[in-house]
């Protein structure tokens, strides 16, 4: 495949970044998109050229690493994968193909298309965690949790954090990613002691970090590669509504 | 502490949209009966005034003359400020929220009705501004002169202008798309929806769309159109 790509760089995050036009042959259709981002990179190396810097670990789409808006998309065309999941038979010889970070100001840029996304961490460190005694381990499946619980909680445990509800929506909300992770706890047992402060704490750091409200566009569920669903959104907003009612939230 | 929780809701920016979502039921409501009481103008003058004059004994014999009518007018005041100023403080935190916007995006699953809502909602707010000083206070020149004790005819003077009546229909077009995602946004902002009623809940929504801006539009449409 012969491809023109036109890749954001930005050198740091105080300098001005733009579309960079370049030119790669010999794609392979099944290469996934980050391996073809990285024979752009061999090429630009050979060519004495400073590389792409884009993020990427497990590439098997569970680490949630590899944030890139593909052609417009968050993760490219292809619903329910991340774009280390991504393969190059989803486009066509002499596509051009247009590559952006996430953008978001509680993204950050850092250089090229890495950004920054330690404002989600910040919002799991304000509530998503069980408190538990530590010392010798439990028994497992001491607590019966019925299975349509643990089928929802786990559906809402499948986000890898990887931002691209925030990248898409146009207000820039993590509020797909905060209704997961308050959901995911929320429906288990252990998760119900803490859920209300959970809400309200996890909550008022996603406003804190500057993301953007939610209106209920839902480009975020299409985007997501983990297929996490609206519903976590109304369910989130339930026990926000009830936390704040309980004036939760004050420890 | 419990008593006055509540009352932080507008801290956060869910509890900012649940406000909006209370705030744009009252409005829902006030709009379906608005719709309900303006097509009397089709049983004509008499029945149309008397109607409009009824509206003050709303209540009686509990409330005085224009008390209850004066009370409504207080709560969907309060409810319109409250909606505009929580959708104010959300716009600009989603506006903040982007600094550097994309070089390219494309809509994936959005519907026209959800990514216009803040524009229909302007588009609406200065109708509503207009509307009042027209049929409400009586600034606009009405060609008949505004007569406060002859709402029909205030009404039908209104709508013998085409230009009036182009701007009331984009208004109410306006209006059908904010309601289309206003009805099913309330019901999701408020923690009521579930998947499985994700298709009912649209199918209200769009009656919502469609049955109080189309009724509202009947009356414009029939004055210009000379029925009345
Ligand atoms: S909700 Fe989906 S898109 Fe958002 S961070 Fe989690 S996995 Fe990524
Ligand atoms: S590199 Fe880990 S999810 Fe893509």
């Amino acid at each position: 495949m012969k491809l023109k790509l036109r890749v954001w760089r930005q050198p740091s995050a105080a300098t001005e970044g733009k579309l960079v036009d370049y030119e790669i042959e010999g794609v392979s259709q099944d290469s996934s998109f980050l391996e073809m981002m990285d024979v752009l990179n061999e090429k630009l190396i050979h060519e004495g050229e400073d590389p792409v810097a884009f993020d990427h670990d497990c590439r098997e789409g569970i680490c949630g690493m590899c944030s890139m808006v593909i052609n417009g998309i968050a993760h490219g065309p292809k619903a329910a994968v991340t774009t280390c999941e991504l393969y190059m038979r989803e486009f066509n010889d002499g596509d051009t193909i247009v590559v952006e970070p996430w953008r978001a100001a509680a993204f950050p840029p850092i250089k090229d298309l890495v950004v920054n996304r330690t404002a989600l961490d910040h919002i799991i460190q304000a509530g998503g965690y069980v408190s538990v005694r530590t010392g010798s381990a439990p028994d497992a499946n001491n607590i019966p949790i019925p299975k349509d619980d643990a089928e929802i909680s786990m559906d809402a445990a499948a986000c890898i954090g990887c931002g691209a509800c925030v990248a898409a929506c146009p207000n820039s909300s993590a509020m797909l990613f905060t209704a997961a992770k308050v959901s995911h706890l929320a429906m288990l047992p252990q998760g119900k002691v803490e859920r209300y402060d959970r809400a309200v704490l996890m909550v008022n750091q996603m406003d804190a970090e500057g993301f953007g409200g939610c209106t209920n566009i839902g480009e975020c569920e299409a985007v997501c590669p983990k297929e996490i669903s609206l519903d976590f959104i109304g369910r989130l907003n339930r026990e926000l509504i009830a936390g704040t009612f309980k004036a939760a939230g004050n420890r | 502490m419990q008593a006055t929780s509540a009352l932080t809701l507008y801290r956060s920016t869910i509890g900012k949209k649940v406000i909006m979502a209370v705030t744009g039921l009252i409005g829902i409501g006030f709009l379906f009966f608005h719709m309900y009481g303006n097509l009397k103008i089709f049983l004509g003058q008499e029945y149309f005034n008397a109607y409009a004059e009824g509206l003050r004994e709303l209540g009686a014999p509990i409330f005085i003359h224009g008390h209850l009518l004066f009370l409504m007018r207080v709560v969907l005041l309060a409810a319109v400020i409250l909606h505009v100023w929580a959708a104010w403080s959300l716009w600009l935190k989603a506006h903040r929220a982007r600094p550097q916007s994309y070089e390219m995006k494309r809509v994936v699953q959005a519907n026209y009705a959800s990514r216009t809502i803040r524009w229909g909602g302007l588009v609406v707010f200065f109708f509503i501004l207009f509307h009042l000083a027209q049929l409400t206070w009586g600034v606009t020149n009405l060609p008949g002169g505004f007569d406060r004790t002859d709402p029909y005819s205030n009404v039908v003077a209104a709508f013998q202008s085409p230009l009036v009546v182009a701007f009331y229909l984009i208004a109410l077009f306006a209006l059908a798309f904010h309601l289309y995602h206003g009805t099913w946004s309330f019901i999701q902002t408020l923690g009521l929806l579930h998947k499985r009623w994700d298709r009912l809940v649209r199918l209200f929504a769009l009656l919502m769309a469609i049955v109080i801006p189309g009724g509202l539009a009947l009356v414009p449409i029939s004055i210009i159109a000379g029925f009345i």
